[in-house]
């Protein structure tokens, strides 16, 4: 224990806590930015300067540690004008764009000029000028609007362990960006979105499809159909100021009802489509000395991902299209027919925690007939953007219901949208395919929760199936090490790109509230808690499209329709220098 | 042409990188993407922190060299003499900014600090030319004795494809 005291207030910290850390214990606050929890500050920013008595500069309170009797003044007037000053400096360099940003009133550089009332331009010097990147289908980069935090940096290098940007040049010229400052789309990134999650500004931000999708509302010939990820109800309601780890399905449904969408289905029906063929491949693999493990597919990152960097494991990847596109292809084929609509005519809107589902429904393969399986993909930042515009006040809407039959799903899609879901999920079925008997307990603990990697084992019959669930990107190396080189003990193995799973997605709300992930995660377990049907199996829908039209598992007509191809994309560069 | 550098280094060592790049360099000239993302597997680091390496020290070129290398003069005394002026006319007679190279790879333009020429103050050179007192009028015709020099042989390059 280090006994000092802040502002005057005695503090109890422990031993190694930085200053920042200790001040917030007590309550109070104090601004950063270049600070990421979890990580090695860097102490760039210089914005959660404080005074220690004794010290003649000012220190930086995120890189700071603690000692005893140490004596801090968080918001003395020098402190306040250090922090203004560095506001005002950082103002001059950044476009003077709010009124038309994106980030309009969710901005941290915007909170800080207004915390420290900044009233004028007192420095004018030359603003930086880079060119917008937008040749990516999922995000765009506005260099211009970069403060040089370092989050976005710090996060795709140290937290998903990709490191497709970095600070490059140096001084006035220095940039976030790709290496020889091509488009993100042809450099290691996987759009997974992640750092647009932490920057403070506009800088990096999802690559918008709004104005296609009010086209098509618009378009008395189309048959505009949208369907929601199982993430996006956990978290929507962050944007209207609900507590965090709500469950506002309802109010959710009705607002796309009254935003015009002919129908209104759910992306859980397609999850225990989803199941069904992944349970049934697994079980099939198992069965027939087929490639494992397995790695599931429903995350188009992690696809991205192994494309880019393992080709080799290509084979292991399970072939089942993601939900979002199965639930698209369904549409397109079976419901346009029973239907009697026109294919052509179907418009698929998919409302996604995620920002990589904007590439995925660009790719070729997932198609039906040159038609593509999902033509818009929507965040949900952007949706809540939709319901503005479109005067729809969240708060007073009353509860709504998935239309059918592709609304109906179990508990066991509830959860896909959280690292762990669908392993479990998939278990829950698998396990009633190999035995015969359904499984009892149903909640798996051990796959639950935050861990980078979590394992379990469970008997089926005379079979102990190994799994493994990697829960953010970053996290996937050792895994991947080990099926290269032989040694992988497990027969099923889960991964999510985002840390946490799709209620942390590249498209979520932007906030920095600590608990988002574990509160998010719970949400969707309640949801799976309250459901009579717990497994992909018993939903009664999916077993009718079965009946009608796909006839089992697997089948082949299963395959045309709902299962992919993957291609190597590792980077190809001329080598004849 | 470049493989051999790397018999020295061990791999997976982060230390490495500043030699290696000086190595590929003293190959090429500057640091091809290809080499780049070579040293970057080798060393075990993404790209982008190689890339970011590379345009953080001035002395890594990241595009190969025009057939003519301008210098001018940004030194005190040529300050004085309006040194600015003749940047400026130059990257406008050109179209690049200093330290690119033209798209023909004719030219590249590159700032120094005194080269020891103050009394003719301003200053520039070309290759291993020296023009002193010049004005921004003389520039065209600077530019206009070197474009006509022949054609140089024919370089094989990453296209470069992407932003700038
Ligand atoms: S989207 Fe993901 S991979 Fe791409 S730069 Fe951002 S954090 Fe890195
Ligand atoms: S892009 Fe955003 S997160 Fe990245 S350094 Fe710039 S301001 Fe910070
Ligand atoms: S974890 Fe979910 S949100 Fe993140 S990339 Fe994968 S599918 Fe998208
Ligand atoms: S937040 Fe402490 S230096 Fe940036
Ligand atoms: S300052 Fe230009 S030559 Fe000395």
């Amino acid at each position: 224990m280090v006994q000092l005291t802040i502002n005057n207030i005695k503090v109890n910290a422990e031993e190694g806590m930085t200053i920042l850390e200790a001040a917030k214990s007590v309550g109070i606050h104090i601004p950063t930015l270049c600070h990421l929890k979890g990580l090695a500050p860097t102490g760039a920013c210089r914005i959660c300067v404080v005074e220690v008595q004794g010290q003649r500069n000012l220190t930086p309170s995120c890189a700071f540690p603690v000692f005893d009797g140490m004596v801090v003044e968080t918001n003395s007037p020098r402190v306040r004008k250090a922090r203004k000053t560095i506001v005002e400096l950082l103002i001059e360099n950044h476009p003077q764009d709010c009124l038309i940003c994106v980030r309009n009133k969710n901005c941290e550089l915007q909170n800080l000029s207004e915390k420290y009332s900044v009233r004028e331009h007192r420095y004018v010097g030359a603003s930086r000028n880079h060119a917008l990147d937008i040749s990516s289908a999922s995000l765009e980069r506005d260099p211009a609007k970069c403060i040089l935090c370092g989050r976005c940096v710090r996060v795709c290098h140290e937290v998903q362990k990709v490191g497709a940007i970095d600070f490059t040049n140096r001084g006035f010229s220095s940039i976030v960006t790709t290496p020889y400052n091509k488009g993100i789309n042809v450099s290691d990134c996987i759009l997974c979105g992640q750092c647009i999650l932490v920057c403070p500004t506009a800088a990096l931000r999802e690559k918008g499809s709004l104005k296609e999708v009010v086209n098509a509302l618009n378009d008395k010939n189309k048959f505009t159909i949208v369907q929601v990820a199982p993430a996006v109800r956990a978290t929507l309601g962050e944007e209207y100021n609900i507590p965090l780890g709500t469950d506002v399905t309802g109010q959710m449904v009705t607002g796309l009802k009254r935003l015009g969408f002919k129908k209104v289905f759910d992306t859980n029906f397609a999850a225990d489509l989803t199941i069904m063929e992944e349970a049934t491949e697994l079980i099939h693999r198992v069965q027939n000395g087929g490639k494992l493990p397995m790695f599931t597919s429903c995350c188009p990152g992690w696809i991205k991902y192994a494309e880019q960097n393992r080709p080799e494991i290509l084979e292991h990847l399970s072939t089942c299209k993601s939900p979002h596109e199965m639930e698209g292809a369904v549409l397109k084929t079976y419901y346009a027919k029973k239907m009697g609509i026109n294919p052509k005519d179907v418009f698929v809107v998919s409302i996604m925690p995620c920002t990589v589902k904007k590439y995925e429904s660009n790719r070729n393969e997932l198609s039906e007939e040159n038609m593509a399986d999902v033509d818009a993909v929507l965040t949900t930042r952007e949706l809540v953007r939709f319901f503005k515009i479109a005067g729809i006040e969240f708060g007073d809407l009353p509860e709504g219901y998935f239309d059918n039959p592709l609304g109906e799903s179990t508990g066991a899609a509830a959860i896909f949208g959280t690292s762990g879901g669908v392993m479990e999920a998939a278990l829950r079925t698998a396990y009633f395919k190999l035995s015969g008997k359904e499984l009892e307990n149903l909640e798996l603990e051990a796959i639950r929760g935050e861990d980078g990697v979590k394992e379990a084992t469970i008997p089926i019959g005379d079979l102990n199936v190994n799994v493994a669930v990697v829960n953010g990107i970053g996290n996937v190396k050792r895994i991947l090490d080990e099926v290269q080189n032989g040694t992988s003990k497990y027969h099923f193995i889960e991964v999510m790109t985002c840390p946490g799973g799709c209620i942390n997605g590249g498209g979520q709300p932007i906030h920095q509230q600590t608990e988002k992930i574990q509160k998010r995660m719970k949400a969707l377990y309640q949801i799976d808690n309250k459901m009579k049907l717990r497994r992909s199996h018993e939903n009664e829908s999916v077993k009718i499209l079965y009946k009608e039209f796909l006839v089992e598992p697997n089948s082949h007509k299963a395959h045309e329709i709902l299962h992919t191809e993957y291609f190597d994309r590792k980077k190809v560069i001329s080598k004849d220098l | 042409m470049h493989t051999h550098i790397f018999e020295n280094y061990e791999p997976n060592d982060k230390s490495s990188l500043i030699p290696l790049l000086q190595e590929v360099q003293s190959v090429y000239g500057y640091l091809p993407e290809s080499a780049l993302q070579e040293v970057a597997d080798f060393v075990g680091m993404p790209l982008s922190r190689v890339y970011g390496v590379a345009t953080f020290y001035n002395q890594f070129r990241l595009a190969p060299l025009g057939e003519n290398i301008i210098r001018v003069c940004r030194g005190t005394a040529c300050h004085v003499k309006n040194s600015a002026n003749i940047l400026l006319a130059l990257e406008n007679a050109l179209n690049i900014k200093a330290g690119g190279t033209t798209r023909d790879r004719k030219f590249t333009i590159e700032v120094v600090n005194c080269i020891g020429a103050c009394s003719i103050a301003p200053v520039m050179t070309v290759n291993d030319e020296y023009y002193g007192r010049i004005t921004v009028k003389d520039i065209p015709n600077i530019v206009k004795k070197y474009s006509k020099a022949p054609k140089p042989k024919e370089v094989s390059i990453t296209p470069e494809v992407g932003l700038v």
